[in-house]
């Protein structure tokens, strides 16, 4: 019972730093058309800021913010110098995307060495919590707690707000956005600022359960991609979804086949793919 | 004519290189060269005739790879090893085909690497099977009709007599019907449908081409290295590969040699002085798609053509200042 409870928590957490991940990356996916594939990188360079900044004594919260502000930064510095430099040409955008994610993996190898480095929970929530008679770790909730709550949040921001209406129109149809009179390419740069901070901090969020190690970025693009791949890009929903089923498939994954658990995570995509290529919230046209 | 002196001198310079270069790390270079051209030669199938961008390839250098040398440690002889990990390796890429051929674009970019992450992450996991980040060494090169391979020379020519009937294989493909009405799906696809044309069909069978011939490298890969490790499987391995296709110019057939010559030199010079080879493959990465997206091989065609022709604008300029200096 204790082996599923814990489980099943892992899962949930892992889940929501999924989200924190791909909700960015679907947005901007959705936005811009453009898979970013320095997003794991991304996260990465988030836990590894988050590692120095608490090293230093920050409080941990505020360390989620600062790495969010500073991978939120670089990709608004990417999207500007390089990404709008090729404008229209999306392949080359993508490749762009990758080259710089190479780049960021291997600064932090230089910079953080090879070794892994323990992010820390808050102290307060390092205890484990006891609850009829089982014992919760109680920083995984708070994860899932901080996920649930910036979805609300950016549901809020999509839903209800000028920006989001603006946002969506241009998920919708850039061209006639654009004809209207918003803004689509100063969208582009707060879209990607709001993605890569959501990394850096799910990055931050992440330490105390992932650490900060070489090859973070490469473990958690590929979930990122399947999350999209079976939630459809440009929905919210669809990554909200997405993030807790491949949470849950891989946390179970690595716990019940630890050698197979990549291969697990093929299943869910191969049957999304045969039957809703489009995934299951997708609303890009094809 | 100047094509055929020059296509001659560079046959001539590939078959004589390990006698005139009598140095084994230099040999060596060479073939890492072919075998990484190979690579790029048939990622270069999908991506310059077909116009699909994978990201996926290294798995199928992992897949052929791993299974070529797990059938030969499970005591199969050489030869069926290598037609096993073949077939094994060409199945994987219609499988992969058919789940990525769901999309086009950049969905299909995406699909394609979330495979080539989950076959290099089941490589890298799966302990018992292929031995973890360890990898698994290969015993020793094969000796197909009594020939030892394990000299850098003979290594070499077995190589470049598979390269040689592949690229053979590979520019008939692409003067073939096939060839050009993959190259229509690629400009036209609404178009090639309504000729009739099974668009979805031609790219599969690219992409199963692609595959087959990815595997045929990733064995050459295999007996050179006599080793194997998910490493060999990584993004970086299947970025490199993109590009080497690309830098040399992805809609040529001589471009993705080219661009692996390139890579394969500067890796390994660089590699010699400094351990940054990723942080520079990311800077190639950003230069070539910024400055040089059509690649080097149809830049140097252009270069070439412009001059030629400002050589026969001169000619003819001074040929009318001649004639009007006679009026």
């Amino acid at each position: 019972m204790q082996f599923w409870i814990i489980q099943t928590l892992n899962s949930v957490a892992l889940g929501g730093l999924l989200f924190l991940l791909s909700s960015g990356f679907s947005l901007i996916f959705g936005l811009m058309r453009i898979p970013n594939l320095a997003h794991g990188a991304f996260f990465m360079l988030g836990a590894y800021l988050a590692a120095t900044l608490l090293s230093q004594q920050v409080n941990f919260w505020v360390a989620a913010l600062g790495s969010g502000l500073g991978v939120g930064v670089l990709g608004v510095a990417m999207e500007r110098l390089v990404l709008r430099r090729l404008a229209g040409n999306e392949q080359g955008q993508v490749l762009v995307t990758l080259g710089v994610s190479f780049i960021i993996a291997d600064m932090c190898l230089l910079v953080w060495s090879g070794d892994p480095i323990p992010v820390p929970a808050p102290a307060a929530l390092r205890r484990p919590l006891l609850l009829f008679g089982f014992a919760f770790p109680p920083y995984r909730l708070v994860v899932l707690g901080v996920a649930l709550a910036v979805a609300f949040t950016l549901y809020l921001v999509m839903e209800r707000t000028r920006l989001g209406a603006m946002i969506r129109a241009g998920v919708d149809d850039m061209e006639m956005a654009r004809g209207v009179g918003i803004p689509v390419t100063r969208l582009f740069t707060i879209v990607f600022l709001l993605g890569a901070a959501l990394a850096g901090a799910g990055g931050c969020l992440g330490g105390p359960i992932l650490n900060a190690y070489p090859g973070l970025d490469a473990d958690m693009l590929p979930l990122a991609l399947i999350v999209v791949i079976l939630g459809g890009a440009g929905s919210l929903l669809g990554a909200l979804l997405g993030s807790f089923i491949v949470g849950f498939i891989y946390n179970f994954g690595i716990a019940l086949v630890p050698d197979l658990a990549y291969f697990v995570l093929f299943l869910p995509m191969v049957l999304v793919l045969v039957f809703m290529p489009n995934g299951l919230f997708g609303r890009m046209p094809q | 004519m100047t094509r055929r002196i020059f296509i001659a001198t560079l046959v001539a310079a590939m078959l004589l290189l390990p006698v005139v270069i009598r140095n084994d790390y230099y040999v060596n270079l060479a073939t890492q060269i072919l075998i990484a051209a190979l690579l790029a030669q048939s990622l270069n199938v999908l991506l310059g005739q077909g116009g699909m961008v994978s990201l996926g390839h290294a798995a199928y250098l992992g897949i052929a790879g791993y299974g070529c040398v797990l059938l030969t440690l499970s005591s199969f002889n050489q030869l069926t090893s290598a037609v096993g990990a073949v077939l094994l390796g060409t199945t994987a890429a219609a499988l992969f085909g058919v789940l990525a051929l769901r999309a086009s674009g950049l969905g299909f970019l995406m699909i394609t690497l979330a495979l080539g992450q989950i076959v290099w992450g089941v490589a890298y996991r799966w302990n018992d099977l292929t031995g973890g980040d360890n990898g698994i060494r290969y015993p020793a090169r094969p000796s197909p009709f009594g020939i030892d391979l394990a000299g850098a020379g003979r290594f070499y020519y077995f190589t470049l007599v598979i390269w040689a009937l592949a690229t053979y294989a590979i520019f008939r493909l692409s003067r073939s019907a096939f060839g050009a009405s993959l190259r229509g799906t690629r400009d036209q696809p609404r178009r090639m449908r309504m000729l009739g044309h099974n668009v979805w069909l031609i790219r599969w069978f690219a992409f199963v081409l692609s595959g087959f011939w990815a595997s045929i490298a990733s064995l050459l890969d295999v007996y050179y290295n006599l080793f194997i490790s998910p490493h060999a499987l990584s993004l970086q391995q299947s970025a490199e590969m993109l590009l080497m296709a690309i830098l040399g110019g992805a809609n040529t057939l001589a471009g993705p040699v080219v661009g692996a010559a390139l890579i394969t030199l500067v890796k390994n010079v660089v590699s010699t002085y400094v351990d940054r080879w990723n942080s520079l493959l990311g800077v190639l990465f950003v230069g070539v798609v910024v400055f040089m997206p059509h690649g080097l091989v149809p830049g140097a065609t252009a270069l070439m053509e412009r001059l030629r022709r400002s050589a026969v604008r001169a000619k003819f300029l001074s040929g009318a200042d001649a004639a009007g200096a006679t009026k």
